[in-house]
Parts: C-alpha cells; structure tokens; sequence
C-alpha cells in the first residue's frame, strides 16, 4: 500500500477541517472543526510511524489526543458560558471586544 | 484486500468530514464527525497501530464525542436559529479559494515523498507492550506534564462553566 494514499486522506481532511473553522459561524461546529484538523495531523504521524518503522509517533499521537481532550472541554467550557451571557452561539453575534 | 478497506474507510472519513461542515445542525455535524473518527480508527489499525485504534474509538468517538453532544443538548436551539447562520458569498469564495490553494501545496508536498511503505512490520511493532515501552521509557516526563495539562484542563473547565462563582 502507497503511504502517499493515507497522507493525501489527511491532507483533505485538514483542508475540510481548515474550511469549516474559516467559513462556519458556529461555534461548537468550529470546535468539531479543529478536532477534525488534529485527527488528520494524527493519521499523517501514524502513517510516518508505519514508513519509518518508529513507534515514536504513535507515542507523540497518544499526546495529541490527550491535548485534544483537554482542549474540547475547556473550549465547550467557554461555549457554554458565552450561550449563558449572549443567548446565541454565533460567533458574529459576539462583539463585546468591538471599540 | 488492504486496499478495499482502505477505499470503504477513505470514503467513509471524507464523506463524513464533509457533511461535519456542510450541515446545518450541529447534532447532525457532530454524528457525521464520529464516522470520521471511527474510519480513522479503522486506519490506524490498517497502519498496524491497534492501540491507536482503540484509544481512537474511546476518546474521539466516545468522550468527546458525548461531550459535545451534551453541550449542543444543553445550548437546545430551534433549528430555526441555526437556519439564520449566513456566510456570505465574498467569505465562500475566499474560503474555497484559500482551501484549494492550502490542500495543492499540501498534495505537492505528498508527490515528492518517495519513501516506499516496508511491506513487513517487525514483531510486536505497534502492540501495547512495545508503545508502552516507548511511552514509559523515553517519554515519561512528558507523560507525567500531560497529566497536570488534563488536571488544569478540568479545573478550567469546572470554573468556566459553574453557574455561580466559586
């Protein structure tokens, strides 16, 4: 099997991952976005570890995920509590910082 | 018969990232999202990483995964609400035009690697023992440094999200 099939998997991947964070206006859906990002860079280590025959990535993976765990909570964290003082979870309705 | 599971999971991680920012509903996005991460699981195992696999299966599609299906049950909007989302037709264009532009320099990148993937794995390559090993041995601080991240990240979010102040 080609590595360069797994690697082009990820890199759309990314890319949608990219659009959905630059082009929705929700912000739970830009969340899923970046999980969507973080997941593509992960099979691109994976397939690199596969290549290489080097378990390092597989190690480096299991810190991304970690890292993605604890970035969804403390973000659907902040989700909710903008939902609690603005109602919406639109990311053009939120202006406070606006001069 | 790699190849036909990886075309079956291929599609199904495309397809689902697509719907993931094509729809409406979050909900509807979320599940799409969890197809993506069960075909990569299906991936990792196809790239001789089960462990991967199965931390794929029960971090992404299962604790996130029911994170933020709680936290679209509790924000609970009419789909109405959702409807009003507008992205402009200047704002699609850039995007779409940024989107070609990032995935052809990537694939570019990906047609100059000329690396061949070694048919054989050596024994035990990707088992729990072995990434355990690594895990244990050569990343141990790091390992112990993600563990205060996921303390932080708890407390962060427990005081985020608390109704009153603590």
């Amino acid at each position: 099997m080609d590595p360069k099939a797994y690697l082009t998997v990820a890199a759309i991947l990314f890319v949608l991952g990219v659009e959905g964070f630059l082009l929705r206006r929700n912000m739970i859906i830009i969340l899923m976005s970046v999980e969507l990002m973080l997941n593509a860079v992960n099979l691109t280590l994976v397939t690199f570890a596969r290549m290489n025959l080097d378990m390092d990535a597989h190690v480096v993976a299991f810190f991304a995920m970690a890292l993605a765990a604890a970035e969804s909570s403390v973000g659907l964290a902040i989700v909710i509590a903008v939902f609690r003082l603005k109602r919406t979870a639109n990311v053009d309705d939120m202006s406070i910082m606006k001069g | 018969m790699e190849s036909v599971f990886f075309t079956i999971f291929s599609i199904m991680a495309i397809a689902g990232g697509f719907f993931t920012i094509a729809k409406k509903n979050p909900l509807a996005s979320a599940m799409s999202l969890t197809v993506t991460f069960l075909a990569i699981a299906g991936m990792y195992s196809l790239l001789n990483a089960p462990i991967l696999a199965v931390f794929q299966i029960l971090v992404y599609a299962g604790a996130i995964m029911v994170l933020v299906v709680f936290v679209i049950m509790l924000i609970n909007q009419p789909d109405e609400e959702y409807a009003k989302e507008k992205i402009g037709k200047a704002r699609l264009t850039i995007g779409i035009v940024l989107g070609v532009g990032l995935l052809s320099v990537l694939l570019k990148v990906i047609g100059s690697i000329n690396i061949p993937m070694p048919s054989e794995t050596p024994i035990g390559f990707g088992s729990i023992e072995q990434v355990g090993q690594t895990l244990f041995r050569s990343y141990l601080y790091p390992f112990e440094i993600i563990s205060i991240l996921l303390l932080v990240a708890i407390v962060g979010a427990v005081i985020l999200a608390a109704r009153h102040r603590l």
